[in-house]
C-alpha cells in the first residue's frame, strides 16, 4: 500500500477495504452512529404505544404490514421485537463499536505513537464481521419469523420457543467474533507497538481504558459465544441445554428430552453482560479524562488512582454478574456474596468520578463544546451510579427489579453518561479526523437540548419504577397499579421525540463541517498527547517525524515553560 | 502493509520480549480457554443437576476414542517436528512433517465420523438426551477446531513453496503449532470427561 492511499482522489473501495486504522476507525464511527439512530427510532415507535396504548401509530402505522400493526396499532409481538432489537442494537451495534471500534481504532495507535495497529488486516476483518453481523441483525425484521422477541437478554425457555431468535444468535456469533479479533489487536498494539519512551506510566488514560476494555472483551465474550452456540443447538438440533424436564407450553407438553437448566443461560449471559456494562462505560471515561485534562489546563487529578481503579473494575467485573439474578432463584449465601462484590465495585467507580471532580478544582476551565459534554458526564454518571446501589442490595432489589426504575438507572449510565461523553469525543477529535472544526453554536444547541431531553426521557422512569410499574409490559394500562403513573410515559415520549429533533443539528454539523468547517492547525486544543503531534488528518503511517516520549500524558501549566503545556514528545532541557 | 511494518513485526516488542504474532496467538488461546471452560462448566452443572447420567463407556466407543487420543498426541509430535524443521530451514523436512500432521488430523476426523455415524444408526441424536446433547456439541465444536487446524496447516504447506524464506514464516508455524497443541489439550480433557467418567 502506498503512502497516500486514503487521499480523496482514490476510488470508493479504498475507503472500505483499507487496512489503515484511521479509515477503519472512521468506518466504525459512522456505522455505529447510523446504528444508534436506527436503535433510537425503534424506541420512538415503542414509546408511542407506551404513551398512547392501543392508538394507531401516526404516519408509520400506515406503512407497516398488517401482521405487525393491524390498523396501525402495533401487536404485542411487534412491541417485543422492537424492545429486544433496541437493546441489542444500542449495546452491541451502537455504543460498543463507537467507543471501542471507532475511537479506540482511530485514537489508540496515535496516542501510543504507533504507525498502525499490530494486525491491520485482522482489523479490517473485524470491521467486516461487525458490519455483516449488524446487517444480519437488522435484516431479521424482514426475514421469515421476524426479529427476536425475547429481550436483549434472551432468557430461555422463551427465547427457544419464540420465532426470530435463530438469526439473532447467528448475528451475535459474528459480532462476538468481531469483538474478539478487535480485543486481541488492541492488547497487542498497546503492549508491543508503543513509541520509544512511552512507558506504561506515561500512557494516556484513554489508552488504559481501552486496554481494560479489551481485556474484558477478550475474556468475557467467549462464554457468551459458547452459551449462544448451546442456545442455537436447542433451537436447531432440538437439544435441551436450557429446557427443564416436562416443560408445558400453552397447555401442550413440549417435545424435548429435557434435563437442562434455564438458569444456566442467565449465569452465562450475565457473566458476559455485566463486564459489558464496563465496556460501555470505560471508553467514555477515557474520553472524559482527555477532555477534562485538556480544558482545565492542569494535570488530571490522581492519574494512578484512575488507572488503578480502572484495572480494579476490570477484575471485579467478573465477580458481580449474579446481582442481575437476585430474584431468579439463588441461595441467600450466593446473594450475599454478589451483594458484597457489587458494593465493592462501586468504590473504584466513585474514585474515578471523584478524581474527575477534583481535576476541575483550581483549573482555568475553557468551556469548549467537548468540555460541556465531559462536564455533563460527571453528574449524569453520578445519578446513574447512585441509583444503581439500591439495585445491588438484595432487599431493595426485590421490590425494584423489573420495574421502570431499573430502566431509568441503566439508561442514565449509558445515555447521558456514556453516550454524551462519546459525543464529546466526536467534537474533540473531529479536527484530527478532518482537519476542520465542528461549528460551536450548533454544538452548544446540540448539547443543551440533548442534555435536557435525556433527563426528560429518563427521570420520570424513576418515579414510575418506585410506584411499581413493570417494565416489558406492552400495555401499561393492563396492570391497575401502573395506571396512576402511566401519564408520565407521555412526558418521556414527548422528550424522546424532542431528543430526536435535537440530533438534527449534530447530523447537519457533522457532515457540513467535513467539507465546510473552520480549518484548524494540527493541534487546535493545545493538547499534550501524541494524537496531536501528527498532521490533521494524519497521513498513512501517522507521524512525519520519529517519535520519542519524554513526559507523562498531562503536563499542563508547567512552571517556567513558554507555553502552558508540554507535549509528550517535546524534549525540555532541565 | 507497508514494507517497513513487515520488517518491524518479526522483531520482539521491547517491553514484552515476544513478537506481535506470538502475543496475539496467546491472547487468542486465552479467549479459547474461556470458551471451552464455559462448555466444561456447562457439562459439570448439567451433570450435577441431572436425575441420571449414563456412564460414558456404556454409551460411547472407548477403544475408538482411545485410538483418536493417540492420533492427536502423535500429530502434536509431528507438529513440533515441523516447527523444528522450519527453524532449521529444511523445506523438505518441514513439508513432510506438516503433511503428516494434516493427515493425522484427517484420520481423527474420519474415526470421529465413524463414531457419530454409528450413533446416528442407533437413532442416537443430540436431542435424544442431555448426555447426547453435551457429547455431540462438545465433540462437534472440538471437531470444528480440528478443521480450523487443517485449514491453517494446509495454508502453511501451500505457502512454504514460495514463502519459506520469509522472515515471518517460522513465527507463523510456531503460532499454528501453539494452536494445534491447544486443540490437542482440549481433547485430552474431553476424552476422560465424556468417555471415562
Amino acid at each position: 500500500m502506498n503512502h497516500d492511499s486514503h487521499s480523496s482522489s482514490k476510488p470508493f473501495y479504498h475507503y472500505f477495504f483499507s487496512t489503515d486504522h484511521k479509515v477503519i476507525g472512521l468506518l466504525y464511527t459512522i456505522t455505529a452512529l447510523v446504528f444508534l439512530l436506527c436503535g433510537f427510532m425503534l424506541m420512538l415507535v415503542m414509546r408511542w404505544q407506551l404513551a398512547f396504548p392501543g392508538s394507531p401509530i401516526p404516519l408509520l402505522g400506515r406503512i407497516l404490514s398488517p401482521s405487525l400493526a393491524p390498523n396501525g396499532v402495533m401487536t404485542p409481538n411487534f412491541y417485543n421485537a422492537l424492545g429486544a432489537m433496541h437493546g441489542t442494537i444500542m449495546v452491541f451495534l451502537g455504543i460498543v463499536p463507537l467507543g471501542v471500534g471507532g475511537f479506540g481504532n482511530y485514537v489508540l495507535p496515535l496516542q501510543i505513537g504507533a504507525e498502525d495497529m499490530a494486525f491491520p488486516r485482522l482489523n479490517l476483518a473485524s470491521y467486516w464481521f461487525f458490519l455483516s453481523g449488524g446487517l444480519l441483525m437488522l435484516s431479521s425484521f424482514i426475514l421469515p419469523g421476524g426479529a427476536a422477541q425475547s429481550g436483549w437478554t434472551s432468557y430461555p425457555p422463551l427465547a427457544i420457543i419464540n420465532p426470530g431468535q435463530t438469526v439473532w444468535l447467528f448475528a451475535m456469533v459474528l459480532l462476538i467474533t468481531s469483538s474478539l479479533l478487535g480485543a486481541i489487536n488492541f492488547l497487542v498494539t498497546s503492549l508491543n507497538m508503543r513509541a520509544a519512551g512511552m512507558k506504561l506510566s506515561r500512557l494516556p488514560i484513554f489508552v488504559w481504558a481501552q486496554i481494560v476494555t479489551a481485556f474484558l472483551l477478550l475474556l468475557a465474550f467467549p462464554p457468551l459465544e459458547a452459551a449462544s452456540v448451546l442456545q442455537l443447538m436447542d433451537r436447531i438440533a432440538h437439544t435441551s441445554f436450557y429446557l427443564p424436564q416436562g416443560l408445558v407450553i400453552l397447555g401442550m407438553r413440549h417435545i424435548a428430552s429435557g434435563g437442562g437448566q434455564p438458569l444456566l443461560w442467565q449465569h452465562l449471559f450475565w457473566f458476559l453482560a455485566h463486564p459489558e456494562v464496563y465496556v460501555l462505560l470505560l471508553p467514555a471515561m477515557g474520553i472524559v479524562s482527555e477532555i477534562i485534562a485538556n480544558n482545565t489546563r492542569k494535570p488530571i487529578h490522581g492519574y494512578n488512582v484512575i488507572v488503578g481503579s480502572m484495572i480494579a473494575i476490570g477484575l471485579l467485573a467478573f465477580v458481580v454478574w449474579a446481582h442481575h439474578m437476585f430474584i431468579s432463584g439463588m441461595s441467600a449465601v450466593l446473594s450475599d456474596f454478589f451483594l458484597v462484590t457489587t458494593m465493592i465495585i462501586s468504590v473504584p467507580s466513585v474514585a474515578i468520578l471523584t478524581s474527575f471532580v477534583f481535576s476541575l478544582r483550581g483549573g482555568s476551565i475553557r468551556f469548549t463544546t467537548p468540555m460541556l459534554f465531559a462536564l455533563a458526564f460527571l453528574p449524569m454518571f453520578g445519578i446513574g451510579g447512585l441509583t444503581g446501589l439500591p439495585l445491588g442490595l438484595t432487599v431493595t432489589d426485590i421490590y425494584l427489579h423489573d420495574t421502570y426504575y431499573i430502566i431509568g438507572h441503566f439508561h442514565y449510565i449509558v445515555v447521558p453518561g456514556s453516550l454524551l461523553a462519546l459525543m464529546g469525543g466526536v467534537y474533540y477529535w473531529f479536527p484530527k479526523w478532518f482537519g476542520r472544526k465542528m461549528n460551536d453554536t450548533l454544538g452548544q444547541w446540540h448539547f443543551w437540548t440533548s442534555l435536557i431531553c435525556m433527563n426528560g426521557v429518563f427521570f420520570p422512569m424513576f418515579i414510575q419504577g418506585l410506584a411499581g410499574q413493570d417494565r416489558r409490559y406492552y400495555d401499561p394500562m393492563a396492570a391497575l397499579h401502573s395506571v396512576p403513573t402511566q401519564p408520565l410515559h407521555v412526558v418521556s415520549s414527548a422528550f424522546a421525540g424532542l431528543l430526536f429533533l435535537s440530533q438534527i443539528p449534530f447530523i447537519y454539523n457533522f457532515f457540513h463541517s467535513i467539507w465546510h468547517g473552520e480549518k484548524t492547525d494540527d493541534n487546535p486544543w493545545q493538547a499534550t498527547t501524541l494524537d496531536w503531534a501528527c498532521p490533521s488528518p494524519p497521513p498513512h503511517g501517522n507521524f512525519t517525524k520519529p517519535i520519542r516520549v519524554y513526559h507523562g500524558p498531562y503536563e499542563y501549566s508547567p512552571v517556567g515553560h513558554k507555553t502552558d503545556w508540554i507535549a509528550q514528545n517535546e524534549e525540555v532541557l532541565a | 502493509m507497508s514494507g517497513t511494518a513487515a520488517v518491524l513485526t518479526h522483531q520482539p516488542g521491547e517491553s514484552t520480549g515476544v513478537t506481535n504474532a506470538k502475543l496475539g496467538i496467546w491472547l487468542f488461546l486465552a479467549s479459547e480457554i474461556m470458551l471451552f471452560s464455559t462448555l466444561f462448566t456447562t457439562y459439570i452443572v448439567l451433570r450435577i443437576g441431572a436425575a441420571s447420567w449414563p456412564r460414558g463407556w456404556n454409551v460411547l466407543n472407548v477403544p475408538l476414542g482411545m485410538i483418536n487420543t493417540f492420533v492427536l498426541i502423535t500429530s502434536s509430535v509431528t507438529m513440533v517436528m515441523a516447527y523444528a524443521k522450519a527453524h532449521e530451514r529444511d523445506l523438505k523436512g518441514f513439508q513432510r512433517y506438516i503433511s503428516l500432521t494434516i493427515l493425522l488430523a484427517f484420520a481423527f476426523l474420519v474415526i470421529k465420523g465413524f463414531e457419530w455415524g454409528a450413533h446416528f444408526r442407533h437413532n442416537e441424536f443430540p436431542s435424544t438426551s442431555i448426555f447426547h446433547a453435551v457429547y455431540f456439541t462438545l465433540t462437534g465444536l472440538h471437531g470444528l477446531h480440528v478443521i480450523g487446524g487443517i485449514i491453517v496447516n494446509s495454508t502453511l504447506l501451500y505457502l512454504s513453496r514460495t514463502d519459506f524464506e520469509h522472515p515471518l514464516f517460522v513465527g507463523r508455524v510456531e503460532g499454528a503449532g501453539l494452536y494445534w497443541h491447544f486443540v490437542d489439550i482440549v481433547w485430552i480433557f474431553l476424552f476422560p470427561a465424556l468417555y471415562l467418567l
